[in-house]
């Protein structure tokens, strides 16, 4: 035993009196995680909220959280003599005046960004292969929260500078806040302390951006990583995977060096972006005032679909007995994404109520083989896809040579049609690929060599594939509907027979598949 | 259906195909030479990032293709530390893929759900609990508990109260008075109807009285556009003509829909454009909704001219600016 | 100069200036009539005026009418100035290469001569703004850029974008970019409103504050990265497309290698 491993010993020794730890740790040491591209998406979201933290420390070393009026006088010439806030004025500051201050702050601003598209692309992944099915609900709705508060909290913090453009978005958020019906004078008078914009908005959401969210995210985070830990890993299927089993790398020494590795990738790549690309950049915007305003004014883009509906929005609002109701910002702003995003967490048991399945599921589908699923899934993209374009309307006419009023019309026809039309579209393409799936497990790879038959008649060689194939590509449950009947065994009609009918209905919509290829089949063609 | 049918059988795990560095040596030192190349790449990122920092000036620009013209202190920084993370990740990475080693493992799972055993001997301790504390037969004590539990949300709550002061009437007035004049922004030049062509619009706010200063608040709800067209080209009521001044028409610049300020003008259509949700106004129609989701017209100032022929307010706006809000009275 | 300028405000501004330019104008005729050079430059003016009639009966009045009075399609040029004249054909928006949404910026059909000409014979029949010197033009002496940067954030950037790179209208229209735009085509524009764009008068926007955000611009247009690729200097639709392609791409380039199987 070296000199070194004695020490080590020593000092291990007396944690774990104290502790116990070894234990533990020896469990979790050799805790197996399987490998694939797609579970990294979720660390590329956790990597983002550590790079947050980091930056987001340095920049309030100097960023001062106040709307206090005062002349600039610092470097950035263009800007010299205006009457700015503080906050404007500190974020200047850090941006010109502080060796590495506007890296930092651009670096705050990718990661982000790539922090909600790393969450949106995680959640993606998460859904279409079933991976929030039992027992992972809790750990999905927890998912869901960290989305909404990582829109809630990129806002607050692109409203920090207090440019012109982070000033136009308070002032659209204050209007929908008043627009909220009985309470919303009031709640706008007590969050900006009196009226729009004052000076107490900046200093307060301030304490929120950098305090009160980020330590609900740490919480949730946590939770969200320990239920993964604890309830082990999804994996993909394939051969000697199974519900029972989870196949992989240990976490020492294997799993630790490519997370641990991942995360310097992370913030490299994000420091790559930030080194060689704008982002952000508050000194042309100009301080804020509310009688200017930008053309192109636009959020960031976690926050663009919900412009793009607001955008969209018929002019309706109701005006009666003395009182108004702006439909045209609480339908867009509030109503539908307060929908979208109930159905979204409820979405496991929206599932699972209408399939009957109330077991455990480790193995992940393939999207293909749960056709509902993934056109729901495909529904609601479309959907957000458009809501996004809608929010950059104006950029997108002047770059692609159309006009704002099209691309208004097309989005408000088209956040109708063609999430119903996605939807179609996606459930046959899947049902096709299960035909396609089916067709290669019974005959086999085309190799595209022609062999001429005796007879003269050409033949593609089909060459049969592997066993490990032939398993993943069938080893996927087929769901039978549910066939609930009106009444019970004495043939009394049941209560809730209506809802029954809408479940058998379902469940007969998601049981719709092509049947996969069983042993008996393949037994047949080797007959043949 | 296929489901009663035998299912295809699980080959099981395949078996493990050694990597070219676990059996042959040379492979070996050659992975390990790679990995400490990239742990060196990343100690040189950190060099030019120490060097970029002392040494190179705020002020020095380089050009480079697609970047243009840039600082370079900021790109070299960037480069520098993007480099140091980047390849100190990318090295552990290929350390752990090509030298560690690399057999799957197979780690058993159990079902989430506790024994039976357990539960029943957690519903037991719960009862007994709840029981001992006499939860069931003290209903006084249950009731009382509530009550004080449910009030005491009330504190937290009414401490927000003091956030700020109720709006009262705030959102119904601003500082347009009877008589104030009209001064341009910026520059606070009060203006004569002569200094406006037909077709030029003005961006304007209410001249201050000495010792006032103005606000942003203020801004926020005084700003007005002022718009000459031909009188000829009004279609309005006669109310709304008479605020208009020899042509001149004066909008409050925030916009009906969510506030924001709304001064695009085209000439030639003699629409007003709000940026930010895309409504549309249109001006010879005392701003008319035409297109987009604000669903009132901007309301209108009228105008006048004082003793010294300056443009003055006729009135206040006879109805609250901005965006809608519950206890606005809509006409 | 610089340090006139902050004179302007002085009581006895006023009166010296005017003794001054009573002074220069009394000076110039003098030397004007003097000369028999006067009648040479009338004379010009008029073949001017006539060689601007001629361009105009050719190249316009299909449109504008022949005696500029206006037509179906086309606006009256009675009273719009030289500067409007200068403005519309010196940028080759004018003649239009088609009746579509709006008159573009190209390569100007006619030669600078030919555009004073067109300019002469407008302004001939009815005063209107004239074309600004470049004594007036001069920016980098009379202009505040930081003062431009206030006024062009009030009265342009919500057509122009906060950079002035341009932006959409309605129905297609757009405000262009100005990025290069000449100092006095510029001018022109807020002076005489082409098109979509409202007219800045001089009251509105006095002659100094018109090049101070022509100053402002032309620093805005000057200035290097100071972050990086400006991205097209759009706001946030553009890093919010650079995140989804190469930010997340890259990452999961990486996390890609990262799951292969080392051979």
């Amino acid at each position: 035993m070296s000199a070194r491993e004695r020490i080590a010993g020593t000092v291990a020794g007396y944690v774990d009196d104290r502790t116990g730890a070894a234990k533990w740790m020896k469990k979790n040491l050799n805790k197996v995680f399987p490998d694939h591209w797609s579970f990294l998406l979720g660390e590329i979201a956790l990597y983002s909220f550590i790079i947050l933290l980091l930056s987001g420390t340095f920049l309030t070393f100097w960023f001062v959280p106040s709307q206090h009026e005062v002349i600039y006088n610092g470097s950035y010439q263009p800007l010299s003599g205006l009457s700015m806030s503080e906050a404007y004025q500190s974020t200047l500051h850090i941006s010109f005046d502080i060796r590495g201050g506007l890296l930092m702050r651009q670096i705050h601003h990718w990661a982000a960004l790539l922090f909600m598209v790393a969450i949106v692309v995680h959640l993606l992944r998460v859904y279409f292969t079933g991976a929030f099915r039992k027992p992972r609900e809790f750990n999905w709705i927890i998912g869901v929260g960290l989305l909404t508060l990582g829109i809630v909290e990129g806002f607050l913090g692109y409203s920090l500078p207090d440019d012109l453009l982070s000033g136009t978005g308070i002032r659209i958020a204050e209007a929908i806040i008043q627009a909220l019906p009985v309470v919303g004078s009031y709640i706008s008078y007590f969050a900006f302390g009196g009226a729009f914009p004052g000076d107490a908005f900046i200093p307060r959401i301030y304490t929120v951006h950098v305090l009160l969210l980020p330590g609900i995210f740490l919480a949730l985070i946590t939770v969200h990583l320990m239920l993964v830990w604890y309830q082990k890993h999804t994996q993909y299927p394939g051969p000697g995977r199974t519900e029972k089993n989870v196949v992989g790398y240990p976490l020492l020494p294997v799993y630790m060096a490519k997370a641990g590795g991942f995360f310097f990738i992370v913030f490299g790549v994000i420091a790559f972006l930030s080194a060689v690309a704008s982002i952000n950049p508050i000194w042309l915007y100009g301080p804020y005032t509310p009688g200017q305003i930008s053309a192109g004014s636009q959020p960031d883009w976690y926050m663009g679909w919900l412009d793009g509906l607001v955008r969209m929005s018929p002019p309706l609002e109701t005006h009666a007995f003395g009182h108004t109701i702006s439909w045209n910002i609480l339908i867009p702003g509030l109503i539908v994404p307060g929908i979208m995003f109930t159905g979204l967490a409820l979405y496991p048991f929206i599932e699972s109520w209408i399939s009957g399945d109330k077991r455990e599921h480790h193995i992940l589908d393939r999207p293909r083989n749960v056709p509902n699923r993934t056109a729901l899934g495909a529904m609601a993209l479309t959907f957000t896809i458009v809501g996004l374009l809608n929010g950059g309307n104006d950029i997108i006419s002047t770059t692609f040579h159309l006009t704002i009023n099209q691309m208004m019309w097309f989005s408000r026809i088209g956040i109708l049609v063609l999430p119903p039309i996605a939807f179609v579209i996606t459930k046959r393409l899947c049902l096709s690929l299960q035909r396609a799936d089916r067709d290669l497990v019974l005959h086999g790879r085309e190799t595209g060599t022609l062999v001429r038959m005796p007879s003269g008649e050409f033949v593609e060689v089909h060459e049969p594939i592997s066993a490990e194939k032939a398993w993943v590509l069938t080893q996927h449950e087929q769901p039978k509907p549910l066939e609930l009947s009106d009444t019970d065994a004495r043939g009394v009609k049941r209560p809730g027979a209506i809802k029954n009918k809408l479940r058998n209905r379902m469940s007969r919509a998601n049981a719709v598949a092509v049947p996969k290829v069983s042993a008996q089949d393949l037994k047949e063609i080797e007959h043949h | 259906m296929s489901n009663e049918l035998e299912a295809i059988s699980d080959p099981g795990l395949p078996a493990h195909v050694h990597r070219k560095a676990d059996h042959d040596p040379i492979a070996e030192k050659k992975a390990e030479r790679q990995v400490a190349i990239l742990f060196l790449l990343s100690a040189a990122g950190t060099i030019l990032f120490i060097y970029s920092y002392i040494w190179i000036s705020q002020d020095l620009f380089i050009y480079l293709p697609v970047l243009g013209t840039t600082n370079a202190k900021q790109l070299f920084l960037g480069l520098g530390l993007a480099t140091s993370l980047f390849f100190i990740g990318a090295g552990a990475i290929h350390w752990a893929k090509t030298l560690m080693p690399d057999e799957e493992v197979i780690a058993m799972r159990h079902e989430m759900r506790s024994d039976d055993e357990d539960r029943a001997a957690l519903v037991k301790s719960a009862k007994e609990g709840a029981a001992a504390a006499g939860l069931g037969r003290r209903s006084l004590i249950k009731r009382t508990m509530g009550l004080s539990l449910g009030l005491i949300g009330l504190s937290p709550l009414l401490l927000l109260r003091d956030l700020g002061p109720l709006p009262a009437k705030e959102f119904d007035t601003t500082s347009w008075e009877k008589g104030t004049r009209l001064v341009t922004d910026p520059g606070n030049r009060p203006i004569k109807p002569s200094d406006l062509e037909v077709g030029a619009v003005a961006q304007v706010l209410p001249q201050l009285r000495a010792g006032e200063e103005r606000t942003l608040n203020n801004i926020g709800k005084d700003a007005v556009l002022l718009i000459r067209l031909r009188p000829e080209e009004f279609q309005l009521t006669p109310e709304k003509l008479a605020m208009t001044h020899e042509g001149i028409i004066a909008f409050s610049k925030i916009c009906s829909h969510m506030g924001c300020a709304i001064a695009l003008y085209e000439q030639q259509t003699k629409h007003l454009l709000c940026p930010c949700h895309q409504s549309t106004f249109d001006v010879p129609r005392g701003a008319k909704v035409i297109f987009g989701p604000a669903a009132r017209p901007l309301p209108q100032l009228g105008i006048s001219v004082d003793s010294e022929g300056y443009l003055v307010a006729q009135n206040p706006f006879s109805e609250p600016v901005g965006p809608s809000f519950w206890e606005r009275n809509t006409k | 100069m610089k340090h006139l300028s902050r004179y302007r405000r002085h009581k006895a501004a006023a009166p010296l200036l005017l003794l001054f330019a009573l002074l220069a104008i009394g000076t110039t005729f003098s030397v004007a009539s003097a000369t028999p050079s006067k009648s040479i430059s009338t004379f010009a003016r008029t073949a001017a005026i006539d060689e601007g009639r001629a361009i105009f009966l050719k190249g316009c009045s299909s449109c504008h009418g022949l005696n500029a009075e206006g037509g179906q399609v086309a606006p009256s040029l009675i009273g719009v100035g030289a500067a409007s004249v200068d403005f519309q054909v010196g940028t080759g928006r004018m003649p239009m290469a088609d009746m579509s949404t709006q008159a573009v910026r190209k390569p100007p059909k006619y030669n600078a001569e030919q555009v004073a000409a067109l300019a002469q014979y407008v302004s001939s029949l009815a005063t209107g703004p004239a074309i600004p010197t470049d004594a007036v033009l001069n920016y980098e002496r009379d202009g505040n850029t930081a003062e431009g940067g206030q006024l062009f954030r009030t009265n342009c950037a919500m057509c122009h974008n906060f950079a002035a790179q341009g932006g959409a209208l309605t129905q297609g229209k757009y405000a262009p970019t100005l990025m290069g735009v000449e100092p006095k085509y510029m001018y022109e524009a807020m002076i005489t409103g082409p098109q979509s764009m409202p007219v800045f008068g001089d009251k509105i926007i006095t002659p100094a504050e018109k090049l101070s955000i022509i100053k402002w611009i032309k620093s805005a247009q000057a200035e290097p990265a100071l972050g990086g690729a400006a991205l097209g200097r759009v706001g946030p639709v553009t890093e919010g497309l650079l995140s989804w392609t190469l930010g997340i791409g890259l990452l999961i380039g990486v996390a890609v290698w990262l799951a292969m199987k080392a051979r």
